[in-house]
C-alpha cells in the first residue's frame, strides 16, 4: 500500500514539473495577430465583482476587450499602496501596453510607474493629477456624472410632487436625505447636481447629508440611512458602494435613487432610478488610440454624448407618472447646451448664504495646501469637469444642511 | 447502553509519540503537502474544470517567475517575518499579543507624521533617526498599555490587544482624512513625493533591498535574544510556569511589560519599513493583515526565528501564487484562498501526527 501511494506521488510531482516546463509558452505569442498595432490591456481593481463600484468596471472592461477583439489581463483586490505598482510592473512584464486603474488611492503608485515605464500607457479613473504632472503616457478619465445624477435628480423631484399631491406631507416638509462618504469635491458634487435637479420639478424641496467616512460600509451606510428616514426625509439617494442604503430604504418604504447601477432586484417596492458611469466608451478610446498611435487626451471627460453618462431603466412600482418625459427633456437641453446643472444665474437655484454666485476659485491643481488656483465660474455657470476631468465643485449651497461634515 | 459485555475495541487509538526523528517528522509535513496538492487538484478540477498542473505551475510562475516577482517575495516575506518576529517573544511567554495589527499602524502613523511635519527641516540623518525612534516608541506604548493592565490586574491580553487594533485603525482613519490630498478624499498620498524625505533609499538600484536587510538585522538579533540572552531565559521560563518563575526570583510582571515594549517596538520598525521604505503614504490597511497572519508563522515555526523564515516564505510564496492564479485563468481571487486554505490546513494538521499516532486495532483481537 505504502509503495503505491509513493509511486503515485512521485508521478505527481513529475507531472506538476512537466506541466511547469510546458506553462510558459502557453501564451506567448498569441499578439501577433492584430493588423494595427498590438495592444494588451492591463486592469488594476480595488476590489472585485463583489463592490458595485468594481463590478461597473469589470463589466464595461469586458464588454469593450471583447468588442474590440482585444486581450486583456485583470488584476481585482489590489489595494491602494505599493502593490498597485507592483501590480502594474508584473502586468507590463506579461506584455501589457496599457494599463489602468479604477481607484482614486492608486493613482501615485500608477504615476510611480509612468515614470519608470516610458513607453507603457497608463489610464486612471478619478484622479486628479495628470494635468500637473506633464507625464506623456499618464491619463486621467471620468465622467460628467453631475449630470447623470441632476437627471436623476428630476426622478426624485418627480416623486416628491407626486407625494405631496396625494397629501402624504406638505410642499415645505418635502426634504430628500444623502448618504455621502466624504467631504470631496466628487461627493459635493454629486449630491449638489441630484438637489438641483430635484429642485428643478419640486422648488421647495430641501436635503440633509450624512456623511459615513467610508467609501464602502454597508452597516454605517444603512444606519446613515435610516438616521435621515428617522429625522423626516420622505426619499434618499446615496453616494457610497454598498447596498446599506437602498436596503434600508425598502424596509422603510421610502423610495430610493441608486448609484452605480440598479438596485430594483433587492429593492423591487422603492427604486426610481439609478445614475452609473459606463466605462466601456472610455475602454475603447484608449484602446484605439494606442492602436492607431494617437495620444490619449490627458484629462477625458465622458459625457451623456459619449454614452459614457447613463440613467439605468425606471423602476416599476415607485417612479411618478410622467417622468421618463421630464428626464428626456432635460437631457436633450443638457446635450444641447441650453441647460446648464451649475447655472449661477437662474432664480431660486443656486445660492450661497442668500447670495448667488459670481465668481469662485476652485482647487483644480492637487496640493497639499489646498490652495484655490482656478477660476471655475463661466458664462454664468460653473463649468464642472472642464479643467480637469474630476469633479471640483465643493461649494455648500443653501437648502442643503450637512449633518455631520467630520469626514 | 447495552447490555451486552463484549468490549468494543474502536477502529483506532490515538497514541502520544514519545519522540520521533527528526527526519520522520520532516517526511510526515512533505507528505502532508503532497496530499495538500492533490486535494488541491480535486477541487480545481471539480469547481473550475482548469487543469490543476496548470494551476500549480501558475502559482509557482507568479511567485518567482521573474526576476521582479523574486525582490517583491523576498520584500513581502521580511516584512512578514519582522511582524512573526515581534509577536514572537510575547507568545513564547504565553501572551498572547494579538495587537500586532494596530502596533505596526501606530508605528506608521507615527512614521508618516515625521515624514509630513519634519520632512523639509531636519537633516536627513536626524530625520531617520527621529523616525526610526518615534514609530518604535509609538509600537511600544502600544504594546505597553495591554501589558501594564495584565501585569497589575491579570485583564484578559487577548481581547485587550485586539480592542487596541480598532483604535489603532480608527486614529490613522482619523488622519488619512485629516491629512488629505486633495482635500476630503481621505487619502494621504505618496508623502513628500518630490523632496523624497524620509524614504529609505534604495540599495544599488534594489527599492526593497533595505527593508530585507533590516530585517536580517533584527532577525538574527531576536535569535540570539531569544536562545542566548538572560531575557530570553526569563521569557520561557515564565511562559512555562508563571509559578516556578517566581520561585526562582523573576519578576513576572517586570519581564510582561519588558517583552510587550519590545514587542511593540519591532512592530513599529515594521510601520516605518512599510511607510518610508515600501509605501510611502499611510493608509487604514498599512499593517494588511500581517498582525494575524504573523501568528501563524510564528506557530508554525514553533517559536524558532531561523525556522520563521521559512514559514513566512512558505506563506508569502502561497499568497504570491494564488494572486497570479486569479489573474492567469479569471478565477475569483476567493477561489485562491480557498487553495491556500487547504495547504495551510494540511501542514498544521501534520503536527498532529508527529505528536501522535495512530494505533489501529489488531483483526485477531477481534475474534
Amino acid at each position: 500500500m505504502k509503495k503505491i501511494i509513493a509511486l503515485f506521488m512521485v508521478a505527481v510531482m513529475v507531472f506538476a514539473f512537466a506541466a511547469c516546463g510546458t506553462k510558459t509558452d502557453a501564451n506567448g505569442d498569441k499578439t501577433a495577430d492584430t493588423s494595427a498595432k498590438a495592444v494588451k490591456v492591463g486592469f488594476i481593481f480595488l476590489h472585485d465583482e463583489n463592490s458595485t463600484y468594481d463590478k461597473n468596471f469589470l463589466t464595461a472592461a469586458e464588454e469593450a476587450c471583447e468588442k474590440l477583439g482585444i486581450e486583456c489581463l485583470k488584476k481585482t483586490n489590489i489595494p491602494e499602496d505599493n502593490t498597485c505598482y507592483e501590480a502594474a510592473a508584473e502586468l507590463i512584464d506579461s506584455g501589457c501596453n496599457i494599463i489602468f486603474a479604477d481607484s482614486f488611492g492608486h493613482e501615485d503608485f500608477m504615476i510611480k510607474a509612468a515614470k519608470e515605464f516610458t513607453d507603457v500607457q497608463f489610464c486612471h479613473a478619478t484622479g486628479t493629477k495628470a494635468h500637473t504632472e506633464g507625464l506623456a503616457n499618464y491619463h486621467n478619465a471620468f465622467a460628467s456624472i453631475y449630470e447623470g445624477r441632476y437627471l436623476a435628480g428630476i426622478a426624485a423631484g418627480m416623486k416628491l410632487n407626486e407625494m405631496i399631491e396625494a397629501g402624504k406631507f406638505t410642499a415645505e416638509e418635502a426634504k430628500m436625505g444623502y448618504v455621502g462618504a466624504f467631504t470631496y469635491a466628487e461627493v459635493i458634487s454629486g449630491y449638489t447636481s441630484f438637489y438641483l435637479g430635484a429642485k428643478s420639478v419640486c422648488p421647495s424641496v430641501t436635503m440633509e447629508v450624512q456623511f459615513t467616512g467610508s467609501w464602502y460600509d454597508e452597516t454605517a451606510e444603512k444606519e446613515a440611512a435610516t438616521k435621515l428616514i428617522s429625522n423626516g426625509c420622505k426619499l434618499i439617494s446615496q453616494h457610497a458602494d454598498s447596498f446599506g442604503a437602498p436596503s434600508a430604504c425598502e424596509t422603510a418604504g421610502i423610495p430610493n435613487v441608486s448609484y452605480n447601477g440598479s438596485t430594483e432586484a433587492q429593492c423591487p417596492n422603492t427604486f426610481i432610478v439609478s445614475s452609473r458611469i459606463n466605462w466601456a466608451p472610455y475602454f475603447e478610446y484608449m484602446i484605439k488610440c494606442v492602436q492607431e498611435g494617437k495620444a490619449i487626451d490627458t484629462d477625458w471627460t465622458g459625457t451623456l454624448a459619449t454614452g459614457s453618462v447613463e440613467l439605468t431603466d425606471l423602476g416599476k412600482v415607485a417612479p411618478a407618472a410622467g417622468t421618463a418625459e421630464k428626464i428626456e427633456e432635460a437631457k436633450k437641453a443638457l446635450e444641447a447646451g441650453t441647460l446648464h446643472v451649475f447655472d449661477v444665474n437662474k432664480d431660486n437655484y443656486i445660492t450661497v448664504k442668500g447670495e448667488k454666485l459670481t465668481t469662485y476659485m476652485a482647487d483644480v491643481n492637487t496640493d497639499a495646501n489646498y490652495e484655490k488656483d482656478t477660476e471655475a465660474i463661466e458664462n454664468g455657470f460653473f463649468n464642472e469637469s472642464a479643467k480637469r476631468s474630476a469633479p471640483y465643485f465643493d461649494l455648500q449651497i443653501d437648502g442643503i444642511t450637512l449633518l455631520n461634515s467630520e469626514f | 447502553m447495552s447490555s451486552n459485555n463484549k468490549v468494543h475495541e474502536p477502529l483506532f487509538h490515538v497514541v502520544k509519540r514519545s519522540n520521533i526523528p527528526t527526519w520522520k517528522s520532516w517526511i510526515i509535513r512533505g507528505l502532508s503537502i503532497l496530499v495538500a496538492l492533490i486535494i488541491c487538484g480535486l477541487v480545481t478540477v471539480i469547481m473550475t474544470g482548469e487543469n490543476p498542473f496548470e494551476v500549480y505551475g501558475t502559482m509557482i510562475k507568479g511567485a518567482i517567475g521573474t526576476e521582479r516577482r523574486i525582490w517583491t517575495l523576498a520584500q513581502n516575506t521580511a516584512i512578514l517575518l519582522c511582524v512573526a518576529l515581534a509577536v514572537t517573544p510575547a507568545f513564547k511567554m504565553k501572551f498572547w499579543n494579538i495587537g500586532a495589527e494596530g502596533q505596526v499602524l501606530v508605528g506608521g502613523l507615527a512614521t508618516a507624521a515625521c515624514m509630513i511635519f519634519l520632512g523639509d527641516k531636519l537633516p536627513t540623518w536626524l530625520l531617520f533617526i527621529v523616525m526610526f525612534a518615534t514609530s518604535m516608541l509609538a509600537g511600544a506604548l502600544w504594546g505597553f498599555i495591554p501589558a501594564f493592565f495584565k501585569a497589575n490586574w491579570n485583564t484578559n491580553e487577548t481581547l485587550f490587544t485586539l480592542m487596541m487594533n480598532y483604535i489603532a485603525i480608527q486614529i490613522v482613519s482619523y488622519f488619512c482624512y485629516e491629512w488629505s490630498v486633495p482635500k476630503g478624499s481621505g487619502h494621504i498620498g505618496t508623502i513628500n513625493g518630490a523632496t523624497e524625505a524620509g524614504w529609505l533609499p534604495a540599495i544599488g538600484g534594489k527599492a526593497y533591498l533595505c527593508n530585507i536587510l533590516i530585517v536580517a538585522a533584527i532577525t538574527v538579533f531576536m535569535y540570539v535574544y531569544l536562545k542566548y540572552s538572560k531575557h530570553g531565559y526569563e521569557i520561557s521560563v515564565v511562559g512555562e510556569s508563571e509559578n516556578t518563575a517566581k520561585y526562582i526570583g523573576i519578576n513576572v510582571k517586570k519581564v510582561i511589560v519588558r517583552t510587550m515594549i519590545m514587542s511593540g517596538a519591532i512592530c513599529g520598525i515594521v510601520g516605518l519599513l512599510m511607510v518610508s521604505g515600501t509605501d510611502r503614504t499611510l493608509t487604514r490597511d498599512t499593517a494588511g493583515g500581517r498582525g494575524f497572519t504573523a501568528i501563524m508563522v510564528s506557530w508554525l515555526a514553533k517559536f524558532n526565528p531561523i525556522y520563521m523564515i521559512f514559514t513566512a516564505l512558505l506563506l508569502v510564496f502561497l499568497q504570491r501564487g494564488a494572486g497570479e492564479i486569479s489573474t492567469t485563468f479569471g478565477l475569483n481571487e476567493s477561489f485562491s484562498e480557498i487553495l491556500t486554505g487547504i495547504i495551510i490546513f494540511f501542514i498544521i494538521g501534520s503536527e498532529f501526527f508527529i505528536n501522535y499516532s495512530l494505533k489501529f486495532r489488531e483483526k485477531e483481537a477481534n475474534k
